[in-house]
């Protein structure tokens, strides 16, 4: 580690895995509950679990970019991080009020943590993903902001790089869109059109630029290609990424009662949204094979490899699938969505924040890289986790044909939860693949216990 | 001497899959006008099938376009291209001040093409036509301004590389630069020449 402060990543690392963890357990129960429906009910409803599934998956993304931040900004600025304590103070009141949020959820009816938590102050509460009580979306503003102030203070003190400031620039994105989910119009249409601000604007917007930052610090760290090249094809990806990502809110505009030229926009712009990541594909494999030295942390190098092709089939793949309007209209909200979100988050969001993680831990650590006997642990939890996603992802993609054609498709359309019964066998399929992923991600964690008397050293 | 050397030789290692006669300017800039080629022709190939379904109402629409602005701004872009070369060709004899000179050129005659492009948008809108009126018109308005932005996107990079090229930022031995730029001038030009005959005159 070049510079003492960026030891406070560690923390952030260490509680990202932890939150995933437990965001995969949550899941496991919702899965469950898909083919047995009170499965822990009445303990933690289906609705709870679900709410508990996405926040932490949410959050634990969130440690990822804030640690991978701090690790990455002072090597880059070349120089300490702005203000370490900050750092520390930041990810602590992070970490109590995202486990106080996640404890109301589960201990207390949602209705009454909405009425004791001020949503009658401002109504914000309620929307998908922002379930969030006013109290912690007020926490999550005052937590970016003191992560963008470390940052921009240790990048204005600093050497400025392409990478500092495409990161930068994601996440004053980040902070500044995060700030529409204060807006709830009563007027439905508006609301949604609001929401999305958020929502997409978020993980096809902005953080895509904080994505794309990580990948080439990594990329420039263990290919030893020069900054120059991997920072040219950053801008080239980044600049599609905000053309295709911006316009392409659009696909979620369709059939909600906004103007109709949503259809064509939405279609056209998003159809395009594959481009980057193809590109980000192309470009990774480009510089592994033009690399100038082989890093001796070889597990860091196939998460970024991963990253950028299972980004490229989750989000511009599976996303293209359904992102024509003619096509959504069939498949709005299908389990083909719920195929895509998965394979998506996976590949471009869960996969960059283990790539930095593989990169950096051993480095916070003390060491270039892990022993060989933990690299190939790591190798495997890769496989395991990427190749279950993938099955889940098809999985639900099968589930998804079947369930447009049942429901809104044949002769003699059937009704939602008759449906769901007739995907029973992709259910249970997904859940069996669920365990496996699971396992992946333990072996992940153990892969850091491995004690082996001969550390590469570099 | 040694410095500019320097550049080339980097330069040579990161295009190296392309010999740099074939593409003028960096590389990675032609991968970006591959990309806008492309998204420009999804939407003309869009806008080919919203008209098969409405012929009589994009050829009713067409006709209230005003051709004499498009055929100016034509006019305007094609001779802007012409100071472009002019301004790539002065920096390869090694005049940096004919090239900002003729690049000027360029960048005012942009300012021509946006002044007309504004006008001819103000008196649409006056009109009370939006991108709801019709499908016509909402291709009319929207590749339009996409291309819009395009030319003030390059009308930043000419701005740029004239400032640069009066502080003779450029040389006979390194002109990437203002090929670069150069390069994505010619493409608004280009898609200016597609954009102006399908949306104003073929029916």
């Amino acid at each position: 580690m070049k510079y003492a402060s960026q030891a406070v990543a560690k923390p952030y690392f260490i509680a990202a895995i932890a939150l995933f963890l437990g965001q995969i357990l949550f899941g496991l129960i919702m899965g469950l509950q898909y083919v047995v429906g009170d499965f822990l009910f009445p303990a933690i409803p289906f609705n709870v679990a679900r709410m508990v599934h996405t926040n932490l998956l949410i959050v634990w993304l969130l440690f990822g970019f804030m640690g991978a931040s701090y690790y990455l900004i002072p090597e880059e600025s070349e120089t300490e991080l702005f203000s370490p304590k900050l750092a520390i103070i930041t990810f602590w009141v992070f970490l109590v009020a995202g486990a106080i949020t996640v404890l109301g959820y589960l201990m207390v009816p949602y209705a009454s943590l909405a009425k004791w938590t001020g949503n009658d102050l401002l109504n914000t509460m309620g929307r998908e993903f922002l379930e969030q009580p006013l109290p912690t979306k007020v926490g999550i503003v005052l937590v970016a902001l003191s992560w963008l102030f470390n940052i921009v203070m240790t990048v204005l003190k600093g050497r400025k790089t392409a990478i500092s400031m495409v990161l930068t620039l994601g996440m004053l994105g980040l902070a500044a869109f995060w700030l529409f989910s204060f807006y709830n119009p009563v007027n439905l249409v508006k609301d949604k059109f609001y929401w999305w601000w958020v929502v997409h604007l978020w993980v096809e917007g902005v953080w895509e630029l904080i994505l794309g930052a990580m990948l080439a610090f990594v990329l420039i760290k263990v290919t030893g290609v020069d900054r120059e090249v991997i920072e040219k094809w950053l801008y080239v990806i980044i600049t599609m990424t905000l053309v295709t990502g911006i316009i392409g809110t659009g696909h979620h505009y369709f059939y909600i009662g906004l103007p109709e030229y949503w259809l064509w926009w939405g279609s056209i712009f998003s159809a395009l949204e594959p481009i980057p990541f193809l590109m980000m594909t192309i470009f990774a494999f480009n510089m592994v094979n033009k690399r100038r030295r082989d890093h001796p942390n070889k597990a860091a190098v196939i998460w970024a490899l991963g990253t950028s092709v299972v980004a490229f089939l989750g989000a511009g793949l599976w996303g293209f699938l359904h992102t024509l309007a003619p096509v959504n209209y069939y498949t709005h909200g299908t389990q083909l969505t719920a195929a895509h979100g998965h394979l998506a988050f996976y590949g471009a969001y869960a996969l960059v924040v283990l790539t930095m993680i593989s990169y950096a831990m051993p480095i916070l650590r003390g060491r270039a890289a892990n022993s060989e006997k933990a690299q190939v642990m790591e190798m495997w939890s890769f496989w395991l986790m990427t190749v279950s996603m993938f099955v889940i992802a098809l999985l639900l993609t099968g589930a998804g044909i079947v369930q447009v054609w049942l429901q809104r498709v044949s002769e003699t359309p059937m009704g939602f939860m008759a449906v769901q019964d007739q995907l029973a066998i992709f259910y249970w399929a997904r859940e069996a693949v669920g365990v496996v992923f699971l396992i992946g991600l333990l072996l992940y964690i153990w892969s850091f216990f491995v004690k082996d008397k001969s550390p590469v050293l570099a | 001497m040694t410095k500019t050397q320097n550049i080339g030789t980097r330069l040579n290692i990161s295009t190296n899959t392309l010999n740099k006669e074939d593409l003028p300017g960096d590389f990675a800039l032609w991968i970006f006008i591959f990309a806008e080629m492309l998204a420009f022709g999804v939407l003309f190939v869009a806008y080919a099938f919203a008209r098969a379904k409405d012929v009589a109402i994009f050829n009713e629409s067409q006709l209230t376009l005003s051709l004499s602005s498009g055929v100016i701004n034509t006019l305007v872009l094609i001779t802007s291209s012409y100071f472009v070369v002019r301004g790539v060709s002065a920096i390869k004899h090694g005049s940096s001040k004919h090239c900002a000179y003729f690049l000027t050129g360029a960048f005012l005659l942009g300012g021509v093409f946006v002044c007309v492009k504004m006008w001819e948008f103000n008196a649409k809108f006056s009109a009370g036509i939006t991108m709801s009126t019709n499908n016509f018109y909402m291709f009319y308005l929207s590749l339009t301004f996409f291309h819009f932005m395009h030319v003030l996107m390059g009308m930043v990079i000419l701005g740029y590389i004239i400032i640069k090229s009066l502080r003779s930022g450029y040389s006979v031995q390194d002109y990437v630069g203002v090929e670069t730029g150069a390069s994505f001038w010619h493409m608004v030009d280009f898609l200016w020449i597609i954009l102006f005959p399908l949306i104003y005159i073929i029916r």
